[in-house]
């Protein structure tokens, strides 16, 4: 029954945020200076015919109006079309998602796996000089911005080594090999930060928990460290790192805009840099969206991780 | 005659730079015995027992000589330790709130304990973790096995971790303040169950606590520790009727305060001993 509750709760906030989201993504949109009628008809046209054009857009229409037609298509799953091509924005932007789902999954999953290694390292030989030169080696990973780790690795294994492409994208379902070739460089580079953050959470995480009563009891029936660590520390542990992976999914979004523009990768970070210089603003709504819609659903996914992770949460008395 | 369960002689233990936390103590606890340790808190009572168990952190440095159950322990590696720590030695801690790993089931926890050290059938583990669950004194033994820690209260918990400590009958049970953080009426009970369940798994005991009067209603031998030193090693009676050293004069008196007469002031250690050495004996 609790956890019914719970679900619930956390889908109505889910519900909410979705929609907050979208009213400030609009006047956000709204309030940027700048018109893409002006945009198309270039700096000298005159006036009257830009007017005209917004009018066919229908940009004269109040917000209300505007935001209502908006909303509307996005529940039917239309994003409308694009004032500049004219064209449904839907299907332009869906062979794009593949492209940045997949660098960014990737990423994810690679970030977490080293995260785990390292922060685990780190946690356990703090007192030795090869868990400080881990702790010491995300600190650098921190500050090392990913364009930069891009740029780099382009030079070091595409340009002198040539092992890598240095760009461009092959989709997974038509050739696997050629899709793994060309995106382990952006993976790499956007992995580089994601993994040094999460690194630093693992680590902190797993000395707190090193302190925990419960693993000295472990130990003390028999546990040897390593494996009480794992049978009684790795799920508190989770649950830190489960918020953190939440969080940090917003700032790897960023992250995938910058790489696809180093990696030339035809992904949605792409599309919504040029659909921003040139004011095609339902483009950009649609774009934004998406982006927020997958880091409330991963948050959302976080919040049911929580419920399965800890029992406090989902038993009566619970007191967590 | 038998082998001592326990037996320390020299040991030392030293953090850092710092003065050792505990210099040179010798004891031993015979089979069956059951010994308490008193003394304030940063005496060395505690890093005592870690270092008996194998537990102290990685930074401390240890000296001396620690026979556990026949086997040496200091600096023997940890997969030797852990066969013997929740098998022939047990340790019960503090705080049961939070003892427990609280996201298992005490029943697994309990069972946890079981199958590290002995090979045995699944339904039998099951059986063997109702009675004992049962044993301690939990009624609806199922019910407790099947709930979370939290669900439990601090008495119950505590009767968790008892359970934990004696499921494999030991020869040694290792009690650091067991019954510190737990109320006085629960405290009574707990301790009332100790002293049975001690006696029926015939285990030794080494009793800490900074608490004259909880290690006087258990142990028949104190161990008076103060300043990483044993002071007084002394059976209970001689203890309370002749104590030897000042400090211990000290907290037979203030664990007496049934003998004080009506409107005086109640007496404190310092009355006895303090560390800078002169020693107020006004009071006699």
């Amino acid at each position: 029954m609790t956890v019914v509750v719970a679900v619930a709760k956390r889908a109505a906030i889910f519900v909410v945020s979705l929609w907050v989201a979208s009213v400030l993504v609009f006047l956000a949109c709204s309030a940027l200076p700048g018109d893409v009628a002006q945009v198309i008809l270039g700096i000298g046209a005159d006036p009257a015919s830009v007017d005209r054009l917004r009018t066919e857009f229908g940009l004269d229409r109040p917000l209300i109006i505007r935001y209502g037609e908006w909303v509307g298509g996005l529940l039917t799953g239309d994003l409308g079309d694009s004032y500049l091509t004219r064209r449904p924005i839907g299907p332009d932007l869906a062979p794009r998602i593949g492209v940045t789902v997949s660098l960014v999954v990737c990423s994810m999953i690679l970030a977490m796996v080293m995260a785990l290694l390292f922060g685990m390292h780190a946690a356990l030989r703090r007192r030795h000089l090869d868990g400080f030169l881990t702790s010491a080696g995300s600190q650098i990973g921190l500050a090392v911005p990913a364009f930069w780790a891009g740029i780099l690795l382009v030079v070091v294994f595409a340009v002198g080594l040539r092992w890598f492409p240095a760009g461009g994208h092959v989709p997974l379902s038509r050739d696997p090999l050629g899709w793994a070739h060309h995106m382990v460089l952006p993976v790499v580079s956007l992995t580089i930060v994601q993994s040094a953050v999460l690194t630093r959470y693992v680590r902190s995480a797993f000395i707190e928990v090193l302190a925990d009563d419960h693993i000295r009891t472990a130990r003390a029936i028999g546990w040897r460290q390593f494996p009480a660590l794992m049978r009684h520390g790795l799920r508190n542990v989770a649950v830190q790192v489960v918020t953190v992976l939440g969080l940090q999914l917003a700032s790897l979004l960023v992250g995938a805009i910058v790489i696809e523009q180093v990696f030339a990768l035809q992904g949605l970070g792409t599309r919504l840099l040029d659909a921003v210089a040139q004011r095609d603003l339902l483009v950009v709504q649609g774009i934004v969206m998406l982006l927020v819609l997958a880091v409330l659903v991963i948050n959302f996914l976080v919040d049911l991780a929580y419920l399965a992770i800890d029992p406090r949460l989902r038993t009566p008395g619970g007191t967590r | 005659m038998t082998e001592p369960v326990l037996e320390v002689a020299g040991l030392s233990v030293i953090f850092g730079n710092r003065e050792p936390a505990v210099a040179g103590v010798s004891f031993a606890v015979e089979p069956g015995e059951r010994v308490g340790l008193i003394g304030e808190s940063g005496s060395g009572k505690s890093v005592t027992a870690l270092a008996v168990m194998g537990l102290l952190p990685e930074q401390a440095r240890t000296s001396g000589v620690v026979w556990l159950a026949g086997q040496p322990v200091l600096d023997r590696p940890d997969a030797e330790l852990a066969a013997l720590r929740g098998n022939r030695v047990s340790m019960i801690f503090q705080e049961p709130m939070t003892a427990l790993d609280p996201t298992m089931k005490v029943g697994r926890q309990v069972a946890e304990v079981i199958g590290l050290h002995r090979r045995v059938a699944r339904g039998q583990t099951r059986a063997r973790v109702l009675e004992i669950l049962d044993a301690v004194g939990l009624s609806g033994p199922a019910r407790v096995a099947n709930s979370y820690p939290h669900q439990l209260s601090g008495g119950q918990r505590q009767r968790v971790v008892v359970a934990m400590a004696l499921v494999n009958t030991p020869d040694l049970v290792i009690c650091d303040e067991p019954t510190t953080a737990l109320d006085v009426t629960v405290q009574a009970t707990v301790l009332s169950l100790l002293d049975s369940s001690l006696a029926e798994a015939g285990a030794g005991c080494l009793f800490i606590s900074h608490d004259l009067a909880v290690v006087a209603q258990l142990c028949t031998r104190i161990l008076v520790m103060l300043d990483g030193k044993i002071v007084e090693d002394a059976p209970l009676a001689q203890i309370l009727a002749e104590p030897k050293h000042p400090y211990t004069r000290g907290l037979v008196a203030t664990a007496r305060i049934d003998q004080v007469p009506v409107g005086e002031r109640l007496p404190t250690v310092a009355d006895f001993w303090s560390r800078d050495g002169d020693v107020e004996e006004e009071l006699r």
